[in-house]
């Protein structure tokens, strides 16, 4: 048996599970709420507690080595079966290492897979680590002897939405900030709030992140550590799960006899993880002088309180500046690359030219600072090959071309033709979306270029400025800084010899064109995706709808026009980017959102969807000029 | 003595022996008094000539001198304390210069009408550069540094020696006429960069200095108060009063050399305030002369309502508004009995955590402080040689008794030490209480020695400075005062905001940084730190300890400490005032100031 002496905070008074439940439940803050709640409702303090200690024993996790142990031996089995490399930077792990000695440790992975918790602590426990406590949403729950052995094994569960609740919000928040003060373990979530089913990075929760980051704020410990923690899949064990997922059919629930069925993915092979365990940022410095120390100072520290604006400003930056990083710290395969061009160039292309096309990205991604995994020695063509072989089920090679494989991912799969090739593709662009963050800067200066009515600086920016705001929720911006983004996408063109600049104008050099139309061309699956979802909400919503009727009716009309060929974009069918969309016009006022009983309810003004489809055609300026702050 | 202020009423004390020496004394050499005082205390450093610590020639620690029970004692763990805390070497030396540079001292702005109108006066006064320097200053480090290796930019013009009330009334009356700075000057102790001269300043500035205003003018028995001029120093009022029988208990650490007018000036607080009170609840009434005029009140009541309480504008005034001359004080028997006492905790936050319940019950001793850890070693490095094998072997068996026998780690266990004072049967009641209380909190009674010895060091810790200062260590103390259920955050996360800074500025080896629980209060507790580091390899010292001071002072803003508790804001600190009082807050007190000195008189620079 591995000897598991982990390293381990400074300051920690060792103690066991139940006794952290306990300290949660008599803990001021807890008691506070009981004895409001119980004044609300004219109900004995006792009651409350005792709910209190339901939602706790819910919740609570019970580390134990042994379940560790165990899982820590079937996962090594089963890696091994599914992974052929698992890559970790080693020196990530040192500074993990010192951080944990230091001060309270909270580690931000990204989220892809159900793989990305259970690697991490099999990693930590390899390398002699203190576990870590994960947030875990509380649907593990539902799965027999699964559930309690994650909850063995370090995770504790939270239900998907509690914001009205009082007494669960208290009972969660403390027992989080608890393990969190004494050090107890490193805490482990994911700010993406739920796996990215697009590869995309999804826009922060925040909820967690506040929660985490107000012991430092109360100054009742004196820094954290936040680590930002990506991992990449060369392929990801639910892609499939995804593709039907985001057309509708629905996830299967979490249940132990689902996970039993899907042993028969073992016998595939899934490639190489990447592990790139980023440097921690200590919260103290990013909290340097922007924290106004006195609302803190004239409140009881126990008491319930509203974070000021500027404290939800800095949790939102901060939790921005963390996928960020994550972002920047992706490794990308050179499939990545052979998706992002073979998806323009469908329904088939040659093989030679999808190598030449790949190995030029590839030239186009690193200047664009994405860290590719392609040893110097390999050549492109072998480099292709093994990633066609490896996602054999999205892509194939018939008759010297590269074709995508839409016969049917899974068996006795829905005969629908436009059904099977949108699977395809979206299983495809789960992919070519790992690039997305890394491109989107340059990418969107270039959309712009051929938005705007001239050359002219402004109006540029004006362009690119509605896109970012557009897609505000479709990749990840830092808050307020669109000038500084927009420079940033020039700077980066410039780079690659795509663009010019002269002091009033930008435009394409006649050798970069190709550079601008290929950009360009990887994002209009979002431009027109976007124009279609818009056009259908001015034309058709008429009345307030939920987003339950909203999707499957998008989709729904999506679906028609691909039927009668009058569009190609077959990733507006995807609910994510329905999501986004909607999410998005409500952010620039076109739609209203109304809390309702029965959830949110909105309301399209359609008039104002009607002006922002007009932008994107470039039929009324987007905005008046900025032309000062250039 | 030329004055006869207040010198009717019962219980005067006639201070016959001024008379004889022939007060008041007229000349431009400053008087005997003066001299003698001066000449005791150092010129750049901390207290007396004669006490000090020293390196004997066996390369034991020593403190010399007879006033401090320390000394002429032997301390021989203190050398290996030094050179583990700080990584200090004897080899490593620095010399202060051996005395004050006369050339070196800027040449005094002088306004020869003043001065005639002064010499019509009588009042003595001096422009020698020694007694000019010496009153230039307090004692931050950056001001003892300068002592030893540099010199002041601007320093007073002029001291002068006022006796009694109406002198001080005739200075500030010339200082409007001749539109003249004036800087009071006690005891000399501040801790805020109060005494420092504003650089820019023009004016030929006067240094008030109230030290021969020291005589105590009437005891009134009935009402337990008594009349006090406000240049008498800490431990002779205390002296007079008990020749009487009386205290007033206020003892502040620095109360062998501070002033009854600096206590008011800064809202001092003393050790025994549990059962004496801070200046604020000692004083009955104040009279302060200012370029308006005098400021006091008609009666002398325990309270009265009359709007905002005007003593309020005067304690905490820093100098800025006028010169305190006489203050009435309360006054108590002396007590009867008193009685040390210690406690040793198994670590901080159960020594914290004991001191709260004994506030909370209200049965706090005259002093009760909790020190930490490092502290608590510092104090054990003080320890004299013990005189016989039967103590040495007694300390062994306490040790033994502590650390091995109920498991305290002897690196992390803390003590608090006590001090009881009443009438003796009430003492050993009230001793009960507060070991009962510590029990519950794992607290070990650790005798009346160790007790009396930490108060002993609160006297001689200042000295260490110095000695510190010949071997590249530097050093300061600061305090604030915090909410009971901040102060272990506070205490810990300063502790550490200092050692990180250190370490960030490039300070080789780790500093000491710790803290002790000085006071305690119903609604939260004083905090005191000392943080101290080896410079050696470090090119402007004082910049860098500046810059870590500043960080820990906002460190303890951020942790709900206030920016004070008793040293006051001087200069040092003004920078967080508009943060800690509000801009309208800020607004109140610079129009009072704007009414009282229109034409800045006292513009010393302080607070505002």
């Amino acid at each position: 048996m591995k000897c598991y002496t982990p390293v381990i905070y400074k300051g920690l008074s060792p103690c066991k599970p139940n006794a952290i439940k306990s300290a949660v439940l008599q803990s001021e803050q807890v008691q506070y709420v009981i004895k409001q709640l119980a004044k609300e409702m004219g109900e004995s303090p006792d009651i409350i507690q005792e709910e209190a200690m339901e939602i706790l024993d819910e919740m609570g996790h019970r580390m134990q080595l042994g379940a560790v142990r165990f899982f820590a031996f079937t996962l090594s089995k089963i890696f091994k079966q599914l992974f052929q490399r698992v890559c970790v930077n080693e020196e990530g792990m040192q500074r993990l290492q010192h951080a944990i000695q230091e001060h309270p440790v909270v580690l931000l992975p990204s989220h892809r897979s159900y793989v990305d918790f259970l690697m991490l602590s099999y990693l930590l426990y390899t390398y002699d680590l203190a576990l870590p406590v994960i947030a875990a949403g509380i649907d593990f729950l539902g799965m027999k002897i699964v559930g309690e052995l994650l909850r063995r094994a370090g995770a504790f569960f939270m239900r998907r939405s509690f914001g009205g609740n009082r007494l669960y919000w208290a009972v969660f928040a403390e027992y989080v900030k608890t393990m969190l003060r004494s050090g107890y373990a490193p805490i482990e979530f994911f700010l993406e709030g739920t796996r990215s089913r697009t590869a995309k990075t999804l826009t922060p929760k925040f909820g967690l992140l506040s929660i985490v980051m107000e012991p430092f704020f109360k100054r009742e410990v004196f820094d954290t550590y936040l680590v930002p923690i990506s991992i990449s899949y060369e392929r990801i064990l639910e892609e499939s799960l995804y593709a039907y997922e985001l057309l509708g059919v629905p996830k299967p629930k979490e249940s132990t006899s689902g996970l039993l069925k899907a042993r028969r993915i073992l016998s595939d092979n899934f490639g190489t993880i990447h592990i790139y365990v980023g440097q921690p940022v200590s919260l103290r410095t990013l909290a340097s002088g922007r924290i106004s120390r006195c609302p803190y100072n004239l409140v009881p520290r126990h008491l319930p309180q509203k974070p000021s604006e500027d404290i939800q400003e800095f949790v939102s930056d901060v939790a921005y500046k963390m996928e960020l990083l994550q972002i920047e710290n992706m490794v990308l395969s050179p499939w990545v690359l052979v998706a992002a061009v073979l998806l323009q160039n469908l329904p088939a292309m040659e093989f030679e030219l999808l190598i030449e096309k790949t190995l030029w990205l590839k030239g186009l991604t690193q200047t664009f600072g994405g860290f590719i995994e392609w040893p110097d020695n390999l050549c492109a063509k072998k480099a292709v090959l093994s990633g066609l072989t490896l996602h054999s089920n999205i892509a194939g090679l018939v008759d010297g071309h590269v074709v995508l494989n839409d016969k049917g991912v899974e068996d006795g799969a829905v005969g629908e033709i436009v059904f099977r090739h949108a699977l395809a593709v979206l299983m495809c662009a789960t992919y070519r979306n790992q690039l997305l963050n890394v491109f989107v800067r340059p990418a969107l200066v270039a959309v712009a270029l051929q938005m705007a009515p001239s050359f002219r600086k402004e109006e540029v920016y004006s362009c690119f400025n509605f896109l970012r705001d557009v897609f505000s929720d479709e990749f990840i911006f830092f808050p307020g800084i669109s000038l500084k983004d927009f420079e940033e996408g020039c700077f980066l063109l410039t780079k690659c010899d795509a663009i010019q600049t002269s002091q009033q104008e930008i435009y394409p050099t006649d050798k970069g064109s190709g550079t601008v139309s290929f950009l360009s061309a990887m994002f209009r699956p979002f431009v027109e995706g976007y124009q279609l979802i818009f056009r259908y909400l001015s034309k058709e919503m008429k009345e307030a709808f939920t987003e339950k009727q909203f999707i499957p009716a998008v989709r729904n009309f999506v679906f028609q026009l691909l039927e009668k060929g009058s569009t190609q974009c077959y990733e507006a069918l995807s609910s994510d980017m329905q999501k986004n969309a909607l999410s998005a016009l409500v952010q620039l006022g076109a739609v209203k959102k109304k809390k309702t009983p029965n959830g949110f309810t909105y309301n399209v003004n359609q008039e104002a969807v009607g002006k922002i489809l007009d932008m994107f055609d470039a039929r009324i300026p987007v905005q008046k000029p900025v032309a000062a702050r250039l | 003595r030329g004055s006869g202020a207040g010198a009717e009423g019962a219980g005067v004390i006639e201070p016959g022996e001024k008379e004889a020496q022939g007060w008041p004394c007229h000349s431009t050499a400053p008087c005997q008094e003066v001299v003698a005082t001066q000449e005791l205390l150092k010129w750049n450093g901390w207290g007396y000539n004669d006490s000090k610590f020293i390196f004997n020639k066996k390369g034991q620690a020593e403190f010399t001198g007879k006033r401090y029970r320390l000394g002429g004692m032997v301390l021989p763990t203190f050398k290996e304390w030094i050179e583990k805390t700080f990584g200090a070497s004897l080899e490593h030396k620095t010399t202060s210069r051996a005395s004050l540079n006369v050339n070196d001292v800027p040449p005094p702005i002088v306004n020869e009408e003043f001065l005639q109108d002064l010499r019509a006066t009588k009042i003595s006064y001096s422009q020698d550069a020694e007694d000019r320097v010496f009153r230039a200053h307090g004692h931050c480090l950056h001001e003892i540094f300068v002592l030893r290796e540099g010199m002041f930019k601007r320093i007073p013009d002029i001291v002068v020696w006022p006796v009694c009330h109406e002198d001080v009334v005739k200075i500030v009356e010339l200082a409007c006429k001749h539109n003249l700075c004036i800087i009071p000057f006690g005891g000399g102790t501040s801790v805020s960069s109060a005494l420092e001269c504003p650089e820019e300043e023009k004016r030929m500035i006067i240094s008030l200095d109230t030290s021969q205003m020291n005589r105590i003018l009437w005891i009134d028995e009935k009402n337990l108060t008594a009349c006090v001029e406000a240049g008498i120093v800490g431990q002779d009022l205390e002296k007079q009063l008990a020749e009487s029988g009386f205290c007033t208990g206020h003892e502040p650490d620095s109360m062998e050399f501070s002033s009854l007018g600096g206590w008011v000036a800064t809202r001092a607080s003393g050790m025994k305030k549990n059962i004496y009170g801070n200046i604020e609840d000692l004083v009955i009434h104040i009279k302060m002369v200012t370029p308006r005029g005098i400021v006091e009140k008609n009666c002398q009541v325990p309270r009265m309502s009359t709007g905002p309480d005007i003593h309020h504008f005067i304690m905490g005034s820093e100098g800025t508004l006028g010169v305190v001359t006489e203050v009435t004080i309360k006054i108590r028997p002396v007590p009867e009995y008193q009685k040390y006492g210690s406690v040793v905790f198994p670590n901080f936050e159960r020594g914290v955590a004991c001191l709260r319940e004994v506030a909370k019950q209200r049965c706090a001793p005259a002093s009760i402080r909790l020190v930490d850890n490092a502290q608590f070693q510092f104090g054990h490095a003080l320890k004299p040689q013990v005189a016989s094998i039967f103590t040495s072997f007694l300390d062994g068996l306490k040790k033994f008794y502590i650390t091995k026998f109920k498991g305290f780690d002897p690196n992390i266990l803390c003590v608090a030490t006590l001090l009881f004072e009443g009438d003796r049967e009430k003492v050993l009641q009230h001793e009960k209480q507060v070991y009962d209380i510590a029990t519950k909190f794992g607290g070990l009674a650790a005798g009346e020695d160790n007790g009396q010895r930490g108060y002993m060091l609160t006297f001689v810790i200042a000295y260490l400075r110095d000695l510190g200062l010949d071997y590249y260590v530097i050093g300061e103390s600061f305090e604030t005062s915090v909410p009971w259920d901040r102060v272990l955050d506070l205490c810990r996360n300063v502790k550490e905001r200092i050692v990180r800074e250190c370490k960030e500025k490039g300070v080789q080896f780790a500093p000491l940084s710790t803290c002790r629980v000085t006071q305690t209060y119903d609604a939260g507790a004083c905090v005191y730190f000392y943080f101290a580091f080896n410079y050696r390899g470090i090119s402007d010292p004082i910049h860098v300890y500046e810059q870590i001071e500043r960080a820990a002072r906002e460190e303890i803003l951020a942790n709900g400490g206030s920016l004070s508790h008793h040293h006051g804001v001087g200069k040092l600190r003004k920078r967080w005032m508009k943060e800690s009082i509000s801009d309208v807050g800020l607004g109140m007190l610079r129009s009072v100031k704007e009414y009282v000195d229109p034409n800045n008189i006292f513009g010393n620079k302080n607070l505002l």
